[in-house]
């Protein structure tokens, strides 16, 4: 199986004084559903955000969807991150944008025409139960309808990767099934591999998994 | 209604900038026009044994304008009761030659030293009169109205990079979400601050617009000219073709200007 995420004695940091990730290597194959846990302040957001390039490497080497993150250019990460969808716990939808335009923003940015957009936001928005809602704007909606817009704008390019940080975070059980059920679909029928950033692995999973655990800086794969 | 306000906040920023620049203009135009005035009015008399030449004198001082003679026939016809005309025939051939000075531009008193002192220089003349203890009252009443102009513009200049600041935080805040969010999907810079452009180049014309239309009831209601009319001073308070480009250019180039520096400063959260 091609390798997606490849990471070699990696280190990250914010300062010059504290290392978050200290020197850890692994890798993550195309089609993978892979979960990252740790406790608080582990660095598993920390990772998260390097993997889309909101933090560059100190050392080592960090290579996503064959790009290499180290000095990498703003053309480059533009590039990388119109094929990674992100799905945050704050679900960072834009709140003056309708959900239609929100979740068309990637098709936007990607340059799709705009009815070939609309078909395909009309398509994601029946898929999230969300289809009677497109003209409202997210403040309008409930924290598990905004998550699950965010999961629809995340699904809208048909991403290689979908990067998620705690994306059930904040939502009730019902919410947060519906989320799993989406990132495992999207998984196991698109074969986008999905990164998952949590605190709990829900017990409904029924997607073989990898598991990394963050741990003092440390990586370690769980079997 | 909250981006209704924001929007708001620029036009109003800007409205002031602009109207501020035209008061100022008016002002400078008033002072332009009465200095002007004085140049106008104002003359050295030059009083020579001989004939004087313009062209030469022209030459000789870049400062002279024209050179007219006075004829003395004024004073002498006033005489002409007390005096026969064997001695007013004598008294027209002895008198020397009366001419008035017109200066290129209305000059500083330093000027006006020089000036005599070089024209004493020349044989031919005897006497400069110029009436330098008026004319230094006059210029010295010009230096304050310029004076005073130049604060206010400086005013002006702080005032708009203080309102430009606080419209900066304030489009900073509103516009740093929507800019991060498009960038984690990887939105090239100019497509992430389209709209922040769009928001800059409308706000500017709407504002520009404005401050035009404002002008041109403000002439067409004439209650500005009779003002200047009183104290003889006729200038164009709106220049509809040159006005009009400074303004939009002013607006546009603001707004552009703010909207490049918040794109320039917008660091993507970490």
């Amino acid at each position: 199986m091609d390798k997606v995420i490849i990471a070699k004695d990696l280190t990250l940091s914010y300062n010059a004084n504290e290392t978050i990730i200290n020197q850890c290597s692994f890798e993550i194959s195309s089609g993978e559903f892979v979960f990252i846990t740790g406790a608080s302040g582990s660095g598993k957001s920390t990772l998260l955000k390097s993997l889309y390039g909101a933090l560059t490497p100190k050392q080592g080497e960090l290579a996503v969807g064959g790009v290499t993150m180290k000095n990498i250019s703003s053309k480059k990460l533009n590039f990388l991150r119109r094929h990674v969808g992100i799905v945050f716990q704050d679900y960072k939808l834009i709140k003056e944008w309708t959900i239609e335009k929100n979740v068309m923003l990637p098709l936007i940015i990607s340059g799709y025409a705009k009815d070939v957009s609309e078909i395909q936001v009309q398509k994601l928005l029946t898929h999230v139960k969300l289809n009677h809602q497109l003209g409202k704007y997210p403040l309008e909606l409930s924290g598990g309808e905004q998550q699950r817009v965010a999961m629809a704008r995340a699904l809208a390019h048909n991403p290689i990767i979908i990067l998620a940080d705690e994306p059930t975070g904040n939502l009730d059980d019902y919410s947060s099934q519906v989320i799993w059920n989406l990132l495992e679909g999207a998984c196991t029928q698109l074969k986008t591999t999905v990164v998952v950033v949590t605190h709990h692995i829900p017990e409904t999973m029924k997607t073989d998994y990898k598991h990394l655990h963050i741990e003092h800086g440390s990586i370690y794969e769980v079997s | 209604m909250k981006s209704l306000k924001n929007h708001f906040s620029l036009i109003a920023a800007l409205f002031t900038i602009l109207f501020t620049i035209q008061v100022y203009q008016v002002l400078n135009r008033s002072i332009s026009s009465y200095e002007e005035s004085l140049r106008a009015n104002y003359s050295i008399v030059v009083i020579s044994d001989s004939n004087l030449e313009e062209a030469s004198l022209k030459s000789k001082f870049s400062l002279v304008r024209t050179l007219e003679e006075i004829s003395p026939e004024k004073v002498i016809k006033r005489l002409e009761k007390e005096m026969d005309k064997t001695s007013l025939g004598l008294l027209r051939a002895s008198l020397p030659k009366f001419y008035k000075l017109s200066l290129e531009h209305y000059p500083q008193p330093s000027e006006i030293e020089i000036l005599t002192s070089q024209l004493l220089n020349m044989k031919q003349i005897k006497r400069v009169e110029s009436f330098a203890q008026t004319h230094d009252q006059i210029y010295k009443l010009l230096l304050l109205y310029k004076g005073v102009t130049q604060i206010f513009a400086f005013a002006i200049f702080i005032v708009t990079i203080l309102l430009i600041a606080k419209e900066m935080r304030i489009w900073q805040f509103q516009h740093q979400d929507r800019m991060n969010i498009m960038a984690l999907f990887g939105a090239p810079i100019m497509l992430r601050s389209a709209v922040l452009f769009r928001l800059a180049i409308l706000d500017a014309l709407i504002a520009a617009t404005l401050v035009v239309s404002s002008f041109t009831i403000i002439i067409n209601t004439g209650w500005v000219e009779p003002y200047f009319d009183d104290i003889n001073i006729h200038i164009t308070i709106f220049n509809y073709a040159k006005d009009t480009f400074i303004h939009y250019g002013v607006a546009l180039s603001l707004s552009i200007i703010l909207a490049l520096m918040l794109v320039v400063n917008h660091k993507e959260e970490v």
